[in-house]
């Protein structure tokens, strides 16, 4: 027999007397780890695309929206490829990599896939040369950058996954993301069939943890021509040097692309940002609901138990149980509650992170232990802070209850 | 073992106050076996809350062993009533969902009692009032008779020198009443000393002391001989 023995049996006795508290703090520990796992990866996501486009400008499809953008889902909307030519003859400040993408379904392995065409950029420096432009030099008046010279165009081609270009591509030859790789067990130097035609895989990219690891990258025009598309494509990425350069470049792109719509990296992540940025809030505004409606529960069940526990607590002081055992007694119950509600809470809301994370906000969710720890520690705390009052109440009741009818 | 000096407690309700127990000096001797009777409503469960340093008179002084019981900090005073006093009810308050064993093992879990003492002194004390084979039953498994000797092993399991008795009785067949009495004689006859509340004349005049108490006040201390202790 021990103090845990005591609290342990009565709870193993009377469950549905603490079921309700205990259900208050699970929902509110899911809610709350819940909403703060699927902000935490939703900003890394956001992160990492500032991070690996860079100070890109995007030029899209009027009528497509960004959500398009990222989900790959382009399909239906084009643009001209001679969009591609017109930006690169005017030679616009601070551009330094075009590249122009077509986005169709496809079937690998009778898995779905996005055939992703894409323009390597040894074809540019042709182009340039054939039309006798400077290809990307023109410098931008403040620009930070270092060093804007001559490029030779040979780098490996999973660079691709980071910098979002290939140097080298030739029409017979495809890239295949890290998922296709994966469930078609293609390796590099095989061939891959695609509308009829077999390319060769020139590279695995390295996982991304984006719609990037489910696209398979062939040569622009082989995909044009595989799916008689014409000369069109659904978006066209422009790299520019440094951010400065991206937002200069918006208006000029705008305006020499009138039928288009251009916008800037942390333009395309603003609206997931402000998203972010209410989570993070609404996180905050269920913790105070925890606090609240979790703390407010656990003292009116703790103060209802030492209400109907009178006599026994005046027992167990007549037998020699000291006040500040009898408090230990309740606040142990009320801890008990906490680290099933917060456990159990912690679980579900992981579940349900994992699950909707990857469904509603495109992201995926991993354990954050971290986090899981601070909402138990949390939901901890609460529940001490509210059992104290009626804990400590129970500590000053009077021992002759146990002479009484209660 | 008792001295109470000039003690008064009165309780206040709605502006009126009502004398609860009033005292000039009562000793109780160690070894004896006092019944206090009286109304209900006399102050018998007030004077032996007191006796047990559960309820402060509001004047005077409670001797017990030769301390001050109401000087000593609460903790102490704790102590004195895990260590020396056990406590028997009318209706028994034993805790409902632990087993007669565990019933038992609670007054030595309070006094720091190891795992294994604990196990091996209440299973000895079940077994000495007759409840070796009851030992994993529930309150709710037992008899009132059954429930009252576990309350009996629970009451002994430090070995008290004082026993105060709240109508232990009171809720008994005759059978059980006997069996609970002669356990209290044997206590008597093991040199500790019973305070006993009760309505019962067949347990009052087992005692060796009446006490009588009507509206707070002692009227007729008396003592008897008591062939059946001695």
């Amino acid at each position: 027999m021990n103090l845990k023995t005591l609290v342990w049996r009565e709870l193993a006795e009377r469950p549905s007397a603490m079921f309700t508290s205990t259900l208050t703090i699970l929902l509110g520990v899911t809610a709350l780890v819940a909403i703060r796992h699927v902000t935490v990866f939703s900003e890394r996501e956001v992160g990492q695309q500032l991070q690996s486009l860079g100070a890109n400008v995007l030029v899209l499809p009027k009528d497509a929206t960004l959500q398009d953008y990222y989900s790959a889902d382009l399909t239906a909307r084009t643009l001209p490829e001679s969009h591609v030519s017109s930006i690169l003859l005017e030679n616009l400040a601070g551009v330094e990599r075009i590249s122009p993408k077509l986005c169709v379904s496809a079937k690998v392995a009778n898995r779905d896939v996005t055939l992703t065409g894409i323009l390597p950029q040894s074809e540019f420096q042709a182009k340039a040369a054939w039309q006798s432009v400077s290809l990307f030099s023109n410098k931008h008046d403040g620009c930070k950058k270092a060093a804007c010279g001559p490029k030779t165009y040979d780098a490996a081609p999973e660079t691709l996954a980071s910098q979002r270009t290939i140097d080298q591509l030739k029409g017979n030859e495809a890239v295949i993301g890290a998922d296709v790789a994966e469930f078609s067990a293609l390796r590099i130097g095989q061939t891959v069939e695609l509308f009829g035609e077999k390319l060769k895989v020139l590279a695995v990219l390295p996982r991304t943890g984006t719609v990037d690891d489910s696209r398979v990258f062939a040569h622009l025009h082989t995909v044009q021509r595989l799916t008689n598309a014409g000369e069109v494509v659904n978006a066209i990425e422009v790299m520019s040097c440094c951010e400065d350069a991206a937002g200069g470049l918006v208006p000029r792109l705008a305006e020499l692309l009138p039928d288009a719509k251009v916008v800037t990296i942390s333009q395309v992540v603003s609206t997931q940002v402000g998203i972010n940025r209410l989570m993070s809030q609404m996180s905050l505004f269920v913790l105070g609901i925890l606090a609240i409606v979790g703390g407010a529960s656990v003292a009116s069940t703790i103060s209802s138990n030492v209400r109907e526990r009178r006599r026994e607590v005046g027992t167990l002081m007549a037998l020699g149980a000291t006040p500040s055992l009898v408090t230990r007694m309740f606040l142990l119950k009320a801890w008990a509650l906490g680290i099933v509600g917060a456990v159990g809470g912690s679980v579900f809301g992981l579940i349900v992170a994992v699950v909707l994370g990857s469904q509603w906000a495109g992201v995926t969710v991993k354990p954050l232990p971290d986090l899981i720890a601070l909402s138990i520690g949390a939901a901890l705390v609460i529940t001490t802070l509210a059992a104290l009052w009626p804990a400590r109440s129970a500590a000053k009741l009077d021992p002759c209850y146990c002479f009484q009818e209660v | 073992m008792f001295q109470l000096q000039d003690i008064t407690k009165v309780y206040r309700k709605r502006q009126q106050e009502v004398v609860a127990f009033k005292a000039t000096s009562l000793d109780i001797g160690f070894g004896e076996y006092v019944a206090i009777v009286g109304p209900s409503g006399s102050g018998k469960t007030t004077l032996l809350s007191m006796l047990g340093g559960m309820l402060s008179p509001d004047s005077g002084n409670v001797w017990f062993e030769g301390e001050s019981l109401y000087d000593l900090p609460i903790n102490e005073r704790t102590q004195r009533r895990r260590e020396r006093i056990g406590f028997v009810f009318q209706t028994f308050n034993l805790v409902p969902y632990l087993t007669a064993l565990e019933n038992v093992q609670v007054p030595l879990f309070l006094r720091g009692a190891n795992k294994a003492e604990q196990r091996d002194r209440a299973a000895a004390l079940l077994e000495q009032v007759g409840l070796g084979n009851r030992i994993e039953h529930k309150p709710s498994e037992l008899s009132t008779g059954q429930q009252q000797r576990v309350a009996l092993a629970r009451m002994l399991a430090n070995n008290p020198r004082l026993i105060l008795a709240d109508e232990p009785t009171g809720n008994l067949d005759p059978d059980s009443r006997e069996a609970v009495l002669s356990m209290f004689d044997n206590f008597v006859r093991e040199g500790r000393t019973i305070v006993m509340v009760t309505h019962d004349p067949v347990a009052a005049a087992r005692a060796s002391r009446r006490l009588r108490l009507n509206d707070g006040m002692l009227i007729t201390p008396e003592t008897i001989p008591n062939t059946k202790a001695a």
